[in-house]
C-alpha cells in the first residue's frame, strides 16, 4: 500500500478519534488552568483553582470524604476479586466440560449496565417490600432486616459488594486463561516430588499469575477511580444520606453542572485533572512495582 | 506491559495438542472434587437469582409485591410492561438507545477497520506513531473530558442531539475497535493482496471484497463488545442530552424512577426492557464476548 492510499484510509479515524477525544482530553487539562465566570474564560489562574479544592468548602471536606470511599471501593473490590474470583477459577480449572457454561452464567451481571443493577438492588434491599429482607425474616434473621441503603452504616458495604457481586466473573475469566497457560508437566513434576495441592499451588502456580493479578489489578484501579453510574443509581448525585457514598464522580458531577458557583468549571476541571492524575499515576506505579515482582520471582 | 489478542480463552491460551504427559498415565483431577463443583454452582445460582428475581418480579402487580414478597407470579401480569412502555416512555428511550449505538458502532466500525489496514499494511515512521496515538486512547479515562465534550459539542449546536452523542461514542470507540482490528489484518498472508494486484483490482477494490470479509471474526467481536458499554453508558447522555423524548434507556430510567417511584411492578419492567437487547446479544454472540473481554489481557 502506498503512502498516499494509507493516509487516506487513516484519516477518517484519525479526525473523528483527534476531534471528539484528544482534543476534549488535552483542552480538560488546560481549563483547571483558568479562571472561569460562568462559561467564559477568564485570565490564567495558575494553581488557584487545586488551592481552592483543598481550602474551600464544601470541596475541603467533601474531597477527602469522596476520595477515601473510592480506595475503599477498590480495597473491597480487590479482597472479593483475588479470594472469590481467583478461588473459582482455580475450581474452573480441568473442569472442561462446565467450565464453559459456569464461565457464560457469571458474566451475565456484568454485562447489565451498572445503573440498571443499582436501581435493581435499591428495590430488592427495599425495607418495604424487598426480597432480601422478606427473606431473613422468614428463616428468623429479622434482626438483620435493616434498611441497607438508608443507614449510612452500611451504604457503602451494599456498593462494594453490589459491585463485587457484578464483576466477580470478570477476573475468573482473565484468572482462568492465565491459568490455561500454565503448562501441566510444572504441577503435575511438583507433585510427583511430593507436594500437596497447596503447596503446588503456592510455589508453582501462583508466581505464574502474577501478571493476571497485576492486569487485574490495574483495570480494578481505574474502575474504582472512576465509579459513577452505580453509585449514582444507589444513593443518587449527592451520595445517600450524609454523603455516605459520595465518589469522586459524583463530586464531580456536582461540582460541574449542578453548583451555582460562577467558577464551576475551573474547579471542576481542577478535580478531573487530579483524578485523571490519581488513575494515570496510579496505573504507572502499580506496573513497574509489578515488573519488578515478576523479575524477583524469575530471578 | 505487552498486549495480546486472545481469540478464545480457554482453548487458544492454552497450547492445543500437547495435552501435559502424566507421568503415572492419569487425567489432572479437577481441585475440589464434589464440594468444589457444587460450590461453584452454588455460586452461579448466587450471581443469577437477583437478575431471575428481576423478570419474576416485572410479571407481578405492585399490590402482589407488597403482600408477598416471596412468591411466584402466577398468573403472570403483563400490565407493568403496557405501563413503562407507553406512559413511562420505555419505548422512545428504546428506540433512542438503539438509534444511537447501532449508528455509533457501525461508523467506529467502519473509520477502525480502514485504518486498521492501512497500520498493518504499512512500515512507514508516520504510521507506527499514528498507531501508538490510537492506542494510547485505550488508557484514556474519557469520561473526565466531559465538559470539554460539552462545549465542543454546544460550539457544532449538538448538545441535546442524539447525532452529537453517537459521534462522541464512535470516536470513543475507535482505540478498542483499531487494537483488535490490527492485530487481525496482520495475521492475514500478504500474498492476498499482491494475487488481488496481479488481477487489477485497486486498492480500495481489494480492501472491499478480499480484507474485509477475511476480517469478520475481528469485526463481529468488536461490533459485540463495543455494543454493550455504549448502550449502558449513563454519563453522557445524562450531560449531553437535555429533553425527555431524547434520552437513551439509562437516562431515561433515572427519570422513571424520579416519577413511578411507587409502581414498584413498572420500575422491574423498565429494568428488564433496558437489559433484554444484551441478554439477546449475549445469546448469539457468547463467543465474540468472551473474545473482546480477554483482548487487552497482558501475558
Amino acid at each position: 500500500m502506498t503512502r498516499r492510499s494509507g493516509l487516506f484510509f487513516v484519516a477518517p479515524a484519525l479526525i473523528l478519534f483527534g476531534i471528539f477525544v484528544l482534543y476534549p482530553m488535552a483542552s480538560a487539562l488546560s481549563y483547571a488552568f483558568f479562571s472561569w465566570q460562568g462559561t467564559a474564560r477568564g485570565g490564567f489562574a495558575g494553581l488557584d483553582n487545586f488551592h481552592a479544592l483543598f481550602t474551600q468548602e464544601p470541596f475541603r471536606s467533601q474531597l477527602p470524604r469522596a476520595f477515601g470511599h473510592n480506595l475503599a471501593f477498590f480495597a473491597g473490590t480487590m479482597v472479593v476479586q483475588n479470594t472469590l474470583g481467583l478461588g473459582i477459577a482455580v475450581l474452573l480449572h480441568r473442569r472442561p466440560r462446565t467450565r464453559r457454561a459456569l464461565q457464560t452464567l457469571y458474566a451475565m451481571p456484568y454485562l447489565v449496565s451498572p445503573i440498571v443493577i443499582g436501581y435493581l438492588w435499591t428495590l430488592l434491599l427495599s425495607p418495604t417490600f424487598g426480597p432480601v429482607n422478606a427473606l431473613l425474616r422468614q428463616v428468623g434473621l429479622g434482626s438483620l432486616a435493616v434498611p441497607w441503603l438508608g443507614d449510612p452504616g452500611t451504604a457503602l458495604w451494599v456498593v462494594i459488594l453490589v459491585s463485587a457481586w457484578q464483576w466477580v466473573g470478570f477476573p475468573v475469566l482473565l484468572y482462568g486463561a492465565a491459568l490455561g497457560g500454565v503448562p501441566e508437566e510444572l504441577s503435575e513434576a511438583a507433585r510427583v516430588d511430593g507436594a500437596s495441592h497447596w503447596q503446588t499451588f503456592r510455589s508453582i502456580v501462583f508466581p505464574l499469575l502474577v501478571p493476571a493479578i497485576g492486569t487485574v489489578s490495574v483495570l480494578t484501579f481505574i474502575f474504582a477511580m472512576e465509579a459513577f453510574a452505580l453509585p449514582y443509581a444507589l444513593g443518587g448525585s449527592t451520595g445517600n444520606h450524609d454523603g455516605a457514598t459520595d465518589f469522586m464522580s459524583l463530586l464531580f458531577y456536582r461540582t460541574a453542572f449542578e453548583n451555582g458557583s460562577t467558577n464551576a468549571i475551573g474547579v471542576s476541571s481542577a478535580m478531573a485533572t487530579l483524578l485523571f492524575a490519581v488513575i494515570f499515576g496510579g496505573a504507572v506505579i502499580a506496573t513497574r512495582v509489578l515488573r519488578r515482582t515478576e523479575e524477583r520471582i524469575a530471578g | 506491559m505487552t498486549t495480546t489478542l486472545a481469540p478464545s480463552t480457554d482453548r487458544a491460551s492454552r497450547p492445543t495438542g500437547i495435552p501435559g504427559p502424566s507421568p503415572r498415565g492419569r487425567k489432572p483431577r479437577p481441585v475440589g472434587g464434589l464440594v468444589g463443583s457444587v460450590a461453584l454452582w452454588a455460586y452461579a445460582v448466587g450471581a443469577l437469582v437477583p437478575l431471575v428475581l428481576m423478570v419474576l418480579n416485572s410479571f407481578r402487580t405492585t399490590a402482589d409485591l407488597y403482600n408477598k414478597p416471596l412468591s411466584m407470579p402466577w398468573p403472570p401480569s403483563v400490565d407493568s410492561y403496557k405501563v413503562a412502555w407507553t406512559e413511562g416512555h420505555f419505548g422512545d428511550y428504546f428506540l433512542n438507545s438503539l438509534l444511537v449505538t447501532v449508528g455509533a458502532v457501525a461508523l467506529s466500525t467502519a473509520v477502525s477497520t480502514m485504518a486498521a489496514y492501512a497500520l498493518a499494511r504499512t512500515r512507514s515512521r508516520i504510521f507506527s506513531v499514528l498507531e501508538s496515538v490510537f492506542v494510547s486512547g485505550l488508557m484514556l479515562p474519557i469520561h473526565l473530558a466531559i465538559l470539554p465534550v460539552f462545549y465542543l459539542l454546544d460550539g457544532m449546536r449538538l448538545v441535546d442531539s442524539r447525532f452529537g452523542l453517537m459521534l462522541v461514542y464512535a470516536a470513543a470507540g475507535v482505540p478498542f475497535s483499531v487494537f483488535v482490528l490490527t492485530t487481525f489484518f496482520r495475521q492475514l498472508p500478504p500474498e492476498l493482496e499482491e494475487a488481488a494486484t496481479i488481477d487489477g483490482a485497486n486498492t480500495w477494490q481489494t480492501f472491499v471484497r478480499i480484507m474485509v470479509p477475511l476480517v469478520r471474526p475481528a469485526v463481529a467481536t468488536v461490533v459485540v463488545f463495543r455494543f454493550v458499554p455504549i448502550w449502558n453508558d449513563f454519563l453522557f447522555p445524562l450531560v449531553l442530552l437535555r429533553s425527555r423524548e431524547k434520552y437513551t434507556v439509562p437516562v431515561g430510567l433515572t427519570s422513571f424512577f424520579g416519577e413511578y417511584s411507587t409502581n414498584w411492578s413498572a420500575l422491574f419492567a423498565g429494568l428488564v426492557i433496558a437489559t433484554v437487547p444484551l441478554i439477546l446479544l449475549f445469546l448469539v454472540a457468547t463467543r465474540q464476548i468472551v473474545a473482546g473481554l480477554t483482548a487487552g489481557m497482558s501475558k
